[in-house]
C-alpha cells in the first residue's frame, strides 16, 4: 500500500491504496467521479483525459504513486455549484455532444488549452484534441464550441 | 496487473540500491512501463520513480558548446521549445510527431530513447526470442512493421522518434552507473539484435541516462519527417532525419538516419557517403535517394518501406 495525498478539483485529498491502481480507478471508483470515462485503457482514444498539474494527460496511464502532490482536475471540476461552465454550454449550443462518451475528455483538453492559451488559432484547437476520438460528432462542431468559448474569453483557472 | 512497490529515491546514488536482489525498473513517464508491466510482459517487483531524484529536468544552454536536455524534460517541453525548434530542429519535428498531445504531457525524453519495442508479438503472450523463447515470430508472421534491415535474429524497429534527429545531431548521453556519470556518443548507445537479443541499448537496469547533449549546430539546418498510418498515436512505418552544411544549392557535409527500418536509428553507409556533393536538384535527389537501403532484406510483408523510406528522403531534401 501507498500512502498519496494530491490536490483533487480544488480539495486536498490523502488516500492509502494499492500501487497498480491507475488514477482513472481511483477516480472513479474511490471518488465515485465518474464523469472520467475508459475507451481503449492504453492512451490511444483520450476519453479518461484529465488535467494534471495544468496539463491534459490520459488518466489511464497514470499510477497511483505519480499522484504525490499533484494537482489534478476533472470534469467534475470544471463546472461551479452544479453549473456548466461556458465551454460545457457550448458544446450544447454547438452540438457538439451525440452519445457523450469522448465528450469528458474533449472538454478537459480544450479546457487545458485555454488556460495556456485564451486566444488560440483554430490549428491550435485542433492539435489540443488530435489525442480525442470521437465516433459520432464530427469534430466540426466540437471545434466551433471550443472557437466560440476562446472568443468570449471567459474560461477561468478553477484549479487555483 | 500484480502489485508492486513505488519507490522514489530521493538522490542518484540512492538508485542503484533498489536493484540488488530484487527485480527492478525505472520509471519516468510511466507511459510505456505501465503498457508493460498490465500486460504482464514484465513483473517488476520495484518501480524506481525518477521524479524524485532533483535536476534531471532542466534544459540548460551551454554558451558556444551546445544544449543539455536532462532526461526526465517532457516531450511537450522539447516540442515546445523555441531555441530547440530554432537551433536544432530535427530533434523539434521529431518531438511534435510523437504519440498524442497527451502522452507528450507525460513521456520525458529519457523514456523515450530508452522504450522497449513495440513487436507485437512482444507486447503479447508470445515467448519469443527477446523474451528469452527460442522462436522469431515475426521473421514469418506478421511483420508489416518490422525491420528490413539489421534485424535478424529478431526484427524489432526501434520506436523512438526522438532517437533518430538525435542521431543525425550527434548527441552526446549522460549515464550515472550508481557511482559516476559518463559520456557516451549516441552512435555506440544502441544495440543491434546479433549482439545482444534481450537488451536494446547499453544501459544495465541501475544505470540512468541523466541528460542528453547537443552540440552547437553552427552552419548547419536538420530537419525530421515520419510517415504512419495515422497522424497522431502512430509509431513510424519509416521517418528520416537530415542534418546539413550547404554551399548555394550544393550540399557540403551531413548526415541522414534513418527510423522505422532496423533495431537501431539506422546510419547507411552508402547515402552518408554520397550526401557531400550533393547538388539539390531533383534529377540528382531523385539518384541519390536509391542509394539508400540497398543491402536491405525485407521479409514477406515490410518490403514497402524501402520505397517509403527513399521517397522520404526525396521529400526531406526538397525542402531543406
Ligand atoms: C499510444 C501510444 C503512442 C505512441 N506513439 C509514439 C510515437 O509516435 N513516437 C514515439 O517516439 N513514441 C511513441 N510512443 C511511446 C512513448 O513516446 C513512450 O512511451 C514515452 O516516450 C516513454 O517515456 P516515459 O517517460 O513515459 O518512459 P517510461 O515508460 O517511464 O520508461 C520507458 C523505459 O525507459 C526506461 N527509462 C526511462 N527513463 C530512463 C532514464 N532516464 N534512464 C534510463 N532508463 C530510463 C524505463 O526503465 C523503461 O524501460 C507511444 C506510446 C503510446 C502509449
Ligand atoms: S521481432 Fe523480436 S520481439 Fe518481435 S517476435 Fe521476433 S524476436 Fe520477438
Ligand atoms: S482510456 Fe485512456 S486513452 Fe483511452
Ligand atoms: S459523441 Fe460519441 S464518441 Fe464523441
Amino acid at each position: 500500500m501507498i500512502q498519496i495525498s494530491f490536490i483533487l478539483n480544488g480539495k486536498k485529498v490523502k488516500l492509502e491504496t494499492d500501487e497498480n491502481r491507475r488514477l482513472i480507478d481511483i477516480l472513479r471508483e474511490d471518488f465515485s467521479l465518474t464523469g472520467t470515462k475508459e475507451g481503449c485503457s492504453i492512451g490511444e482514444c483520450g476519453a479518461c483525459t484529465i488535467i494534471m498539474n495544468k496539463l491534459a494527460v490520459n488518466s489511464c496511464l497514470v499510477l497511483a504513486g505519480q499522484l504525490i502532490d499533484s494537482e489534478i482536475l476533472t470534469i467534475e471540476g470544471v463546472s461551479e455549484n452544479g453549473k456548466l461552465n461556458v465551454l460545457q454550454e457550448n458544446f450544447l449550443k454547438y452540438g457538439a455532444v451525440q452519445c457523450g462518451y469522448c465528450t469528458p475528455g474533449m472538454i478537459m483538453s480544450i479546457y487545458a488549452l485555454l488556460l495556456k492559451n485564451n486566444n488560440p488559432a483554430d490549428e491550435e484547437i485542433k492539435e489540443a484534441i488530435a489525442g480525442n476520438l470521437c465516433r459520432c460528432t464530427g469534430y466540426k462542431q466540437i471545434i466551433d464550441a471550443a472557437r466560440a468559448t476562446a472568443d468570449t474569453d471567459m474560461i477561468t483557472d478553477l484549479s487555483q | 496487473m500484480k502489485n508492486f512497490k513505488y519507490i522514489q529515491p530521493k538522490s542518484l546514488s540512492e538508485v542503484k540500491k533498489y536493484f540488488s536482489d530484487n527485480h527492478s525498473v525505472l520509471y519516468a513517464g510511466g507511459t510505456d512501463v505501465l503498457g508493460l508491466v498490465k500486460k504482464e510482459v514484465y513483473n517488476y517487483e520495484n518501480m524506481i520513480d525518477l521524479k524524485s531524484v532533483p535536476d534531471l529536468d532542466k534544459v540548460e544552454e551551454v554558451k558556444g558548446k551546445g544544449l543539455k536536455i536532462g532526461a526526465l524534460v517532457k516531450i511537450s517541453e522539447i516540442a515546445e521549445s523555441e531555441i530547440i525548434k530554432n537551433k536544432y530542429t530535427a530533434l523539434s519535428d521529431a518531438a511534435q510527431k510523437v504519440a498524442s498531445p497527451q502522452i507528450r504531457n507525460m513521456a520525458t525524453l529519457g523514456g523515450n530513447i530508452c522504450q522497449r519495442p513495440r513487436c507485437w508479438y512482444y507486447r503479447d503472450d508470445y515467448a519469443c526470442l527477446r523474451k528469452d523463447g527460442d522462436y522469431c515470430y515475426a521473421e514469418e508472421g506478421e511483420n508489416k512493421y518490422h525491420a528490413v534491415i539489421g534485424g535478424s535474429p529478431c526484427f524489432i524497429v526501434h520506436p523512438s522518434d526522438t532517437a533518430v534527429a538525435l542521431m543525425a545531431l550527434d548527441a552526446v548521453f549522460n549515464i550515472f552507473d550508481g557511482n559516476a556519470e559518463r559520456e557516451v556518443p549516441i552512435s555506440e548507445f544502441f544495440v543491434q539484435p546479433d549482439e545482444d537479443v534481450y537488451l536494446e541499448n547499453i544501459l544495465k537496469p541501475y544505470e540512468v541516462l541523466t541528460s542528453v547533449f547537443i552540440p552547437e549546430q553552427k552552419n548547419k539546418v536538420s530537419r525530421f519527417i515520419k510517415f504512419a498510418e495515422r497522424d497522431v498515436w502512430d509509431f513510424a512505418m519509416a521517418s528520416v532525419a537530415v542534418k546539413v552544411e550547404k554551399n548555394g544549392n550544393k550540399i557540403t557535409g551531413g548526415k541522414i538516419i534513418l527510423g522505422g527500418v532496423a533495431p537501431i536509428p539506422w546510419y547507411d553507409e552508402k547515402i552518408n557517403k554520397g550526401i557531400s556533393g550533393l547538388t539539390l536538384d531533383e534529377k540528382s535527389i531523385d539518384e541519390f535517394s536509391k542509394l539508400a537501403l540497398q543491402d536491405a532484406e525485407p521479409l514477406s510483408k515490410n518490403g514497402y518501406k524501402i520505397t517509403l523510406a527513399r521517397n522520404l528522403i526525396k521529400m526531406i531534401l526538397s525542402e531543406i
